[in-house]
């Protein structure tokens, strides 16, 4: 369990660097209700704790000429012992990967592949993807659009 | 083509690990001047490559201890059915990405929720109460990773 509680203080300040990471802490402390001083003091606590991790750029896919989105579902072969550790470390190296998730279900492995285009697609997962070890069998959803995209957490 | 040249793509590569480094330190990891790595990364968001910053938080330290991948599957399918369902389905606070897709599966979800009691009202009161709703396929999320994809 988390050795730390969040205020409602804490709370404010979450809410609005989720809705805009890239403001200043004056602008953050305005948003927040609070001094510059006491909001730095705890977004500084928060980072310590590991409640913030950190900040990325969202990228366009599309716009870079990545159009294809698949999302692959893998059920692992467990025959071998160390199976879905020697997946993972093989996936890894697989530039086409941008997300790896692992699951309790009916589900082991879920990859997310980026492509240019089909034909991209169709190279990485022959090439790539069908060359990674202890895979028992492979379902894939091909993206059509994104619906909702909440990033962040309801907090 | 979109005209990126190799510092772009280096910088884009950073930046979608992370966002949160001064321009200045961007600009050493890359060969540029602090002023050069500024312009380069203004650039990219106006062209629309970058859209924004997202923040990383960690659900577990929010209370937020459970996520997971819903594979949903339509009962019946038509254009209204599919607006009305994606109406509802984005109206669930919890429901933080749906995606449509082609597959076995209509829709892809990914819900969180304090924990699996408080996942299974979720799942009982908002989403199997959804119009139009099938078969749903649930995973629960054990570990995440995520790297920069193929720039």
């Amino acid at each position: 369990m988390p050795n730390f509680m969040l205020d409602d203080l804490d709370r404010r300040l979450l809410r609005q660097l989720q809705a805009d990471p890239t403001l200043s802490m004056a602008e953050l402390a305005d948003r927040a209700r609070t001094t510059a001083a006491r909001a730095a003091r705890r977004v500084e606590r928060m980072e310590a704790d590991g409640v913030i991790v950190g900040q990325e750029a969202v990228l366009d896919w599309p716009a870079l000429g990545f159009a294809v989105h698949v999302s692959l579902r893998i059920t692992v072969d467990k025959a071998a012992p160390r199976a879905l550790d020697e997946l993972m470390a093989a996936a890894r190296k697989v530039p086409e990967v941008a997300e790896m998730q692992t699951f309790l279900g009916r589900v082991d492995l879920r990859l997310s592949v980026i492509a240019r285009d089909m034909e991209h697609y169709q190279e990485t997962y022959r090439e790539r993807i069908l060359a990674l070890p202890h895979i028992a069998d492979i379902e894939a959803l091909l993206t059509i659009s994104t619906v909702k995209d909440e990033g962040g957490l309801p907090i | 083509m979109t005209g990126l040249d190799e510092t772009d793509l280096a910088l884009l590569r950073i930046l979608a690990r992370d966002s949160a480094q001064s321009a200045g330190a961007l600009g050493r990891r890359v060969g540029l001047s602090q002023p050069a790595a500024w312009r380069r990364i203004r650039r990219l968001e106006e062209a629309g490559f970058v859209t924004g910053r997202s923040l990383r938080l960690d659900p577990g330290a929010l209370g937020l201890g459970v996520t997971v991948f819903l594979g949903v599957k339509l009962a019946t399918k038509g254009r209204v059915s599919l607006e009305d369902f994606e109406r509802a389905v984005c109206a669930i606070p919890e429901v933080r990405r749906v995606e449509h897709v082609l597959g076995l599966y209509d829709y892809r979800l990914r819900v969180v929720a304090r924990d699996l009691a408080d996942f299974e009202r979720v799942l009982r009161r908002r989403i199997m109460t959804l119009p139009g709703i099938g078969n749903v396929e649930a995973n629960v999320l054990l570990t995440e990773e995520r790297f920069p994809g193929p720039l």
